[in-house]
């Protein structure tokens, strides 16, 4: 069996829910995020909080979030977005795609036990903390897109609030966001199964053969 | 407005909000080559209706719009100073429109004043030549696909990779397989063997200023950039690194000569939302034809 065939075979034996469709709809119980596994497409409705490098960072060390951001059973989407105001003075998401996940490994696993997040948006996946973390809290990693800034913008419906603007920046702010039928794939369970380690593995063992 | 000032802002514009057509051909090739059914697949499709919309709302295709890098070949009495303010204007105004995001911070403070001007941003390179024409070029480099870059010196004993083509071979793919989907795959290579640590670098990003479909004129690198594809591809990391059989869409290597002590490999990696367009002017500065 030619090596690619035997990969697409192999996630195929893995995780037979591959590419089942599934509404994730607010709100986000424990009960619906250990229902998801690896490979499972999401369409996600409901509210997200954009999240990254400084916020990650001022959380760890302590940082309190505005008394009207509650993240308990939340959505934090590692984002930096394109916004522009509009003639009434309304915030508008003009692009939205994912920023790279790895940068917040050393902080993850912390903001989901202490914030109980219940869903984790990225791209690139994470590594064994949070995929530990996602197990023992009942929470997820989905794997949106890279770079599909617009199909994503398209999904957000409204921009509900902005804090940290004047701290971090226009990119670095949370962002609170309404979406409907945003996609995203569930690279990393809440059952310890990670994709992205199943890739590397298999990818390194291909390359080995290839030296 | 200024002529220049408005060709430049134009060239921003179609730099963030379309894909070049060389780059494009080759994403709906990898589109049709996933196995149908798979996230690698549906990833792909987001991928092609992603680049479909921000074409058609002018908007850009990824919200990481990246390094925003000019390279400019221009006449030996062209006046540079006076480009540069005006590129500095026309990025300034372009991120006022939204055709770039807020996306240049102070390294020490933390502040992002929400101009996109600073110490190297933008960068802009120059090249004199004899000829009257001016041609700018722009590639607009998210970071996500920076991170991923690598530079390696060899030996490398880990790797097993020695100073000889084949040790070469050997970083360059340990680098794809390092940036598996974190880089936005199915992404292009710009490789440079040599040079030091600064141009080693700076000659590996001028690789993506090649058409993508063009073949390197030297037969020894031109069979290396054919190898790595292929194997690359052979990994099944997979558009977004979700499995799947495009990894990398191209890949370019150059060669730039050492000193003796050092044997420098120099990977940059460029994302499928791959942002690089050019444009002559004409002698009143406005935009006589697209390069790419």
């Amino acid at each position: 069996m030619p090596p690619l065939e035997s990969l697409v075979g192999f996630i195929e034996f893995r995780f037979p829910a591959f590419l089942a469709m599934h509404p994730l709809v607010a709100p986000f119980t424990a009960a619906k995020i250990r229902a998801l596994n690896v490979g499972d497409e999401v369409f996600l409705t409901g509210t997200v909080f954009t999240g990254r490098d400084a916020v990650h960072k001022y959380l760890h060390e302590g940082g309190k979030l505005p008394p009207d951001i509650n993240l308990r059973d939340g959505i934090l989407y590692h984002c930096g977005p394109v916004t522009l105001k509009d003639e009434h003075g309304h915030w508008k998401v003009t692009a939205a795609g994912p920023t790279t996940s790895s940068r917040e490994e050393p902080y993850q696993a912390q903001i989901i036990g202490d914030f109980g997040v219940r869903a984790v948006i990225g791209k690139g996946g994470m590594g064994e903390r949070t995929l530990a973390a996602c197990k023992e809290y009942g929470c997820v990693y989905l794997h949106a897109i890279g770079g599909a800034a617009q199909v994503l913008a398209e999904c957000v419906k409204r921009v509900r609030s902005v804090h940290f603007m004047e701290e971090f920046g226009a990119p670095e702010a949370i962002w609170e966001l309404e979406v409907e039928a945003f996609p995203a794939v569930v690279t990393m369970d809440s059952h310890g199964n990670s994709l992205h380690r199943d890739v590397l593995a298999h990818s390194q063992a291909e390359l080995a053969r290839r030296l | 407005m200024s002529a220049l000032l408005e060709s430049l802002i134009e060239l921003i514009r179609r730099s963030s909000a379309e894909i070049p057509d060389d780059v494009n051909e080759a994403l709906v090739r990898s589109l049709e080559s996933e196995k149908k059914g798979t996230i690698a697949e549906s990833a792909m499709r987001i991928i092609e209706r992603n680049i479909e919309l921000a074409k058609r709302k002018s908007q850009p295709i990824c919200q990481d719009t990246g390094s925003v890098i000019f390279y400019v070949t221009c006449p030996v009495d062209y006046d540079q100073l006076t480009f540069e303010e005006i590129t500095r204007e026309a990025v300034k105004e372009a991120t006022r429109k939204g055709f770039l995001r807020q996306n240049s911070v102070d390294s020490i403070t933390g502040k992002n004043d929400g101009t996109n001007l600073g110490l190297g941003s933008p960068t802009v390179h120059f090249h004199q030549h004899r000829s009257g024409e001016t041609e700018v070029r722009l590639v607009l480099k998210g970071g996500g696909c920076e991170n991923v870059g690598a530079q390696y010196s060899l030996p490398h004993e880990k790797l097993h990779a020695n100073r000889d083509l084949d040790g070469c071979r050997r970083v360059i793919l340990d680098a794809v397989l390092q940036a598996q989907g974190r880089g936005c795959g199915p992404g292009v290579l710009g490789v440079c063997i040599g040079g030091d640590r600064a141009t080693g670098f700076e000659f590996s990003k001028q690789q993506f200023l090649r058409m993508l479909g063009d073949r390197n004129p030297d037969p020894t690198l031109d069979a290396l950039e054919q190898d790595i594809l292929k194997t690359a591809n052979e990994l099944g990391i997979g558009p977004m690194g979700f499995g799947g059989r495009t990894t990398l869409l191209g890949v370019k290597i150059c060669a730039a000569n050492r000193v003796p002590a050092s044997y420098f490999v120099s990977v940059s990696y460029m994302c499928w939302a791959f942002r690089r367009q050019g444009i002559q002017l004409d002698a009143a500065s406005r935009i006589a034809r697209w390069l790419y």
